[in-house]
C-alpha cells in the first residue's frame, strides 16, 4: 500500500473479470439466474448505501438554500415539493459578512503556504534519504517512519508555551509552521518511497553528466516524482483546509480560519442555523472541487497515509 | 574510475572524475551535501514533533501551573477525576466499536461493488465525506439529528415508519370529563364502568380536544337515537365555548367527536366496533343479548410517537459513531478494493468450481486473501479513533458534552480550558503511548516490504 507509486483512483486497478461472464464455466439456466436476481438484490442494497451517503450532504445543501424561518417551520425536505422556498439569502448575507470573508482568507492563506512549505521541505528531504548516502540514514528513516503516528495532541501544550510571549502566538504563520511540522513524517515518508523507486540508471547518468545534486534534483527528481508530489501536495492542503483543532489552539480572533469561526456559531446552533449551513457549504465547496478535480492523486495520498 | 558505472551508462562519460573521491564504491555527493537536503525537515521535525513529546513527559510531572513537582499525580488523576474517566471509558467504546465496524462496512462495500457496472460512482459517493472538514461532517449529522421530526431525518424517517405500523391516535390528550363512570383501559383507551346490553343508549363526554385537533366537518353533538338491535350513543366535546354549558350534558353549541373508534367488549373479545359519525353519534350493531363493555379504543389516545434523543446524554457515542462509519467508510472501501483487485481471480473461480456458494468463498478464500489489508486497515482506523476530536467536538451539544467526551477532547478542555497543562500533557503522553503499538507495527511493516 505504502509504497504503491502510480497514482489510482478508486476505480483504478485492472477490471475484475465479472463473475459468469466470458470464460467462466458454463452455469445452468437457474444458478444464472440466482445470479441475476441476487445481483438485482445486491443493486438495490447499494443503491440505499449510497442514498445513506448522499442525503445528509442534500440535507445540509438544501438547508443552506431555505430562509431561517423555513428552517425553523419544515424540514428540508419541504423544498422538494416547494422549489419557492429556495433561495440565496443566506449565501448573500454570509458573504457580506466582514468576520465570515476574513476568515475564508485565513483559510488560504493558512493552507497555501503549510502546502508548499510541506511539499518543498519533504522532497528535499527525502532526496536525502533515498539518493544520499550518509552514516545512520536508515536509522534517521527508521525513526521518522515511527513519528507518523505521533499525535499531534503531544505538542499543543509545548508548542503553544514555546510559543508564549513571543508575537508568533495567534499570528497565521504560528497555525503554518505547526502544519509543517506534524506533515512532514507522512511527506517524506511518502516521497522517499517513491524517490526510491527512480531508476538508478537515470540519476547514475545525470551524475556522471556533472550535474550538481540541486540540478539532479530539480531536472530529474522533481519531473518524474510528479504523481507522488502532487498526492501530497493535494492531500495536506485538504488536510490542512479541514483542520480545527491546530487554529482552535494557535489562532487568535483575528487569524482564525472557517472551521473556527463556524464552530464558534455552533453554540447556538438551532438559531445560527443559516450561518452555519451556508458556512459549511461554503467551506466544502474547496475541497470537493480539489476532490473531483484529482481524485486519483487524492485517493492515493489517502491510501499512502495508511497507519499514519 | 568504480567498477559499477560498467552496468549503468555504457561507455564511462564521466572519467575526469576518477581522479576524485570515491568513497563506498558509488559515485556520489559527499556526505555532507546530505545536511543541506535534511536541515529544514529536521528543524521542523525536532521543535515540532520530537521536542514537544520530551517536553510533554516532562510537564506531565509538574502542577497545573507548572510550579511545583507532583510526580505520577497526573497520572493518578486522569483515572480518578470524573469527567477524564468518562472520557477514558467512551474512549474504551470508542476503540472497541468504530475499528470494527467501519472496516467490516469497507469489505462489505468493497465485495458488493464488484458486482455493479456503476462501482466507480458508488466510491466516489462514498468516499466523498474524506475530502471535507469533520466540522462540515459534524453539521451534516447535527441537521440529521435534530430532534424534532418535522425538521431532523433521522427521526422523520422513523416516525414516518414508526406511524405506518402505529399510527398516533387523532386525539392524544383527551381525557373524559370527570366524574363520568369510565375508567382507563390499560393500553390507554377508556371503558364504561356499567355494561350495556342492546337497545341502551349512551352518552360519553370527553375534555382535552384542541379545537384543531377536530376534522373540518365536525358538526354539533346530536343525541343518540336508540336502536332495538344495538347499543347506540353520541361521544362529544363538552365543553361550550366561552362557558356556559352545563356539565355532562349535550348542550347546543357543543361538538360531536368524529372518526372515534368504539368497541363492545364480551370476553375480552372485541365483538362490535363501530366509528363515530361527524356529529358524535354511533351505533353498535350485530349484538346479541346480554352485557357488553363499551370501550373506547386506546389507539384513538396514543401519544404521537417523536423518534429518538440521539443527542441525548444515552444515544450521543452511537449516533457520533454512525457519523464517523460515513466519514470513514469510504478509505476501508477503497484500500480493501485496491487488495481485492490483487487477488488472483483463479482462486476465487477454483473455489467456485469445486461447488462453494459465494458466502463459503467470501469466508473461507477471499477474507484470509485480504487479512493483510483488512490488518492495515483497521490500525489504521484505531490510530485515528484513539485522536478522535473534531465529530465529537461538533456534534455534541455543549449539555451532553460531558457524556460525550472522549481524550483528545478532554486533552483540549483540561489544557486550554481550565489551563491544567500538567493534566493536559498526562493526557497527551498517555494518547502517545496508545499509540506506540502501532508505531512498532508500521514500522516492522515497512522494514518489510522495503526489504
Amino acid at each position: 500500500m505504502s509504497t504503491q507509486v502510480e497514482p489510482a483512483g478508486p476505480d483504478a486497478g485492472p477490471a475484475p473479470a465479472e463473475p459468469g461472464g466470458e470464460g467462466a464455466p458454463r452455469r445452468s439456466v437457474a444458478a444464472r439466474l440466482v445470479a441475476r436476481t441476487g445481483s438485482g438484490a445486491v443493486q438495490v442494497v447499494l443503491i440505499l448505501i449510497a442514498l445513506f451517503w448522499l442525503v445528509p450532504t442534500l440535507g445540509l445543501l438544501f438547508s443552506s438554500l431555505r430562509s431561517p424561518q423555513d428552517n425553523a417551520a419544515s424540514g428540508w425536505w419541504a423544498v422538494l415539493t416547494k422549489p419557492s422556498q429556495l433561495t440565496l439569502q443566506n449565501y448573500a448575507e454570509l458573504l457580506d459578512n466582514p468576520d465570515f470573508v476574513a476568515s475564508f482568507g485565513n483559510t488560504v492563506l493558512i493552507t497555501v503556504p503549510s502546502t508548499v512549505l510541506i511539499v518543498v521541505v519533504a522532497s528535499l528531504a527525502a532526496y536525502a534519504f533515498a539518493w544520499l548516502e550518509f552514516p545512520g540514514r536508515d536509522w534517521l528513516f527508521l525513526a521518522v517512519v515511527g513519528l507518523l503516528v505521533v499525535p499531534l495532541q503531544v505538542a499543543l501544550v509545548p508548542i503553544s508555551s514555546l510559543y508564549g510571549g513571543t508575537p508568533l502566538y495567534g499570528s497565521i504563520p504560528a497555525v503554518v509552521l505547526f502544519h509543517v511540522g506534524f506533515g512532514l513524517p507522512f511527506g517524506i515518508f511518502l516521497l522517499r518511497n517513491f524517490f526510491a523507486a527512480i531508476p538508478r540508471d537515470l540519476l547514475e547518468a545525470a551524475r556522471m553528466d556533472g550535474g550538481k545534486e540541486l540540478t539532479i534534483f530539480r531536472r530529474v527528481i522533481l519531473p518524474l516524482g510528479g504523481p507522488a508530489i502532487a498526492s501530497l501536495g493535494i492531500f495536506q492542503f485538504l488536510w490542512v483546509w479541514n483542520d480545527l483543532l491546530v487554529a482552535l489552539v494557535f489562532a487568535s480572533e483575528a487569524s482564525q480560519p472557517m472551521t473556527v469561526a463556524l464552530q464558534s456559531e455552533m453554540r447556538q446552533f438551532g438559531a445560527n442555523i443559516d450561518v452555519i449551513s451556508a458556512g459549511a457549504f461554503l467551506s466544502m465547496v474547496v475541497p470537493l472541487l480539489v476532490f473531483f478535480a484529482f481524485q486519483r492523486y487524492f485517493v492515493q495520498g489517502v491510501m499512502a497515509g495508511a497507519v499514519k | 574510475m568504480t567498477a559499477d558505472t560498467a552496468d549503468t551508462a555504457g561507455p564511462a562519460p564521466a572519467a575526469e572524475r576518477a581522479g576524485g573521491p570515491a568513497p563506498r564504491g558509488r559515485l556520489g555527493p559527499p556526505a555532507w551535501l546530505a545536511v543541506f537536503f535534511l536541515l529544514p525537515a529536521l528543524l521542523f521535525l525536532g521543535i515540532y514533533v520530537v521536542y514537544p513529546i520530551l517536553f510533554s513527559v516532562y510537564r506531565s510531572l509538574w502542577d497545573a501551573p507548572g510550579t511545583e513537582f507532583v510526580g505520577l499525580d497526573n497520572y493518578a488523576r486522569m483515572f480518578t477525576r470524573a469527567d477524564t474517566f468518562i472520557a477514558l471509558r467512551n474512549n474504551v467504546v470508542w476503540i472497541a466499536v468504530a475499528p470494527a465496524v467501519v472496516t467490516v462496512a469497507g469489505l462489505v462495500f468493497a465485495v458488493l461493488t464488484e458486482r455493479i457496472r456503476w462501482s466507480t460512482a458508488f466510491k466516489i459517493v462514498v468516499f466523498m465525506p474524506m475530502a471535507i472538514s469533520f466540522l462540515a461532517s459534524g453539521v451534516i449529522f447535527r441537521l440529521v439529528y435534530e430532534q424534532d421530526p418535522d425538521r431532523g431525518l433521522a427521526n422523520a424517517v422513523i416516525t414516518t415508519v414508526q406511524d405506518t405500523v402505529a399510527p398516533t391516535g387523532a386525539y392524544p390528550g383527551a381525557e373524559p370529563r370527570e366524574g363520568v363512570p369510565l375508567e382507563e383501559t390499560p393500553g390507554g383507551g377508556y371503558r364504561l364502568a356499567e355494561p350495556v346490553t342492546p337497545g341502551d343508549t349512551v352518552t360519553i363526554p370527553l375534555v382535552g380536544v384542541n379545537s384543531d385537533e377536530l376534522p373540518s366537518d365536525t358538526e354539533h353533538a346530536a343525541r343518540p337515537q336508540a336502536s332495538p338491535d344495538g347499543v347506540a350513543g353520541t361521544v362529544w366535546v363538552d365543553f361550550t365555548r366561552g362557558g356556559g354549558g352545563r356539565e355532562g350534558e349535550i348542550d347546543s353549541t357543543e361538538t360531536g367527536l368524529p372518526a372515534l373508534r368504539v368497541e363492545a367488549v364480551r370476553d375480552g373479545e372485541a365483538v362490535a366496533t363501530a366509528t363515530t359519525a361527524a356529529d358524535g353519534t354511533f351505533t353498535l350493531t350485530g349484538l346479541e343479548g346480554g352485557d357488553h363493555t363499551l370501550r373506547l379504543a386506546a389507539s384513538n389516545f396514543s401519544e404521537p410517537y417523536n423518534g429518538l434523543t440521539w443527542l441525548g446524554p444515552t444515544l450521543i457515542t452511537p449516533s457520533i459513531i454512525a457519523a464517523y462509519l460515513w466519514v470513514w467508510a469510504g478509505f476501508a472501501m477503497v484500500l480493501i478494493a485496491a487488495g481485492l483487485s490483487a487477488i488472483p481471480r483463479e482462486a476465487l473461480e477454483a473455489a467456485r468450481v469445486d461447488g462453494a456458494t459465494e458466502w463459503q468463498v467470501f469466508r473461507r478464500v477471499t477474507v484470509p486473501l485480504l487479512s493483510p489489508v483488512l490488518m492495515v486497515v483497521f490500525v489504521t482506523l484505531m490510530i485515528y479513533v484513539l485522536k478522535i476530536f473534531d465529530l465529537v467536538f461538533v456534534i455534541a451539544p455543549g449539555s451532553v458534552r460531558a457524556d460525550a467526551n472522549v481524550l483528545a477532547l478532554e486533552m483540549w478542555q483540561v489544557s486550554f480550558g481550565i489551563n491544567d497543562q500538567g493534566l493536559g500533557s498526562a493526557l497527551a503522553v498517555f494518547l502517545l503511548l496508545l499509540v506506540v503499538p502501532a508505531m512498532v507495527f508500521q514500522i516492522r511493516r515497512f522494514r518489510r516490504e522495503d526489504s
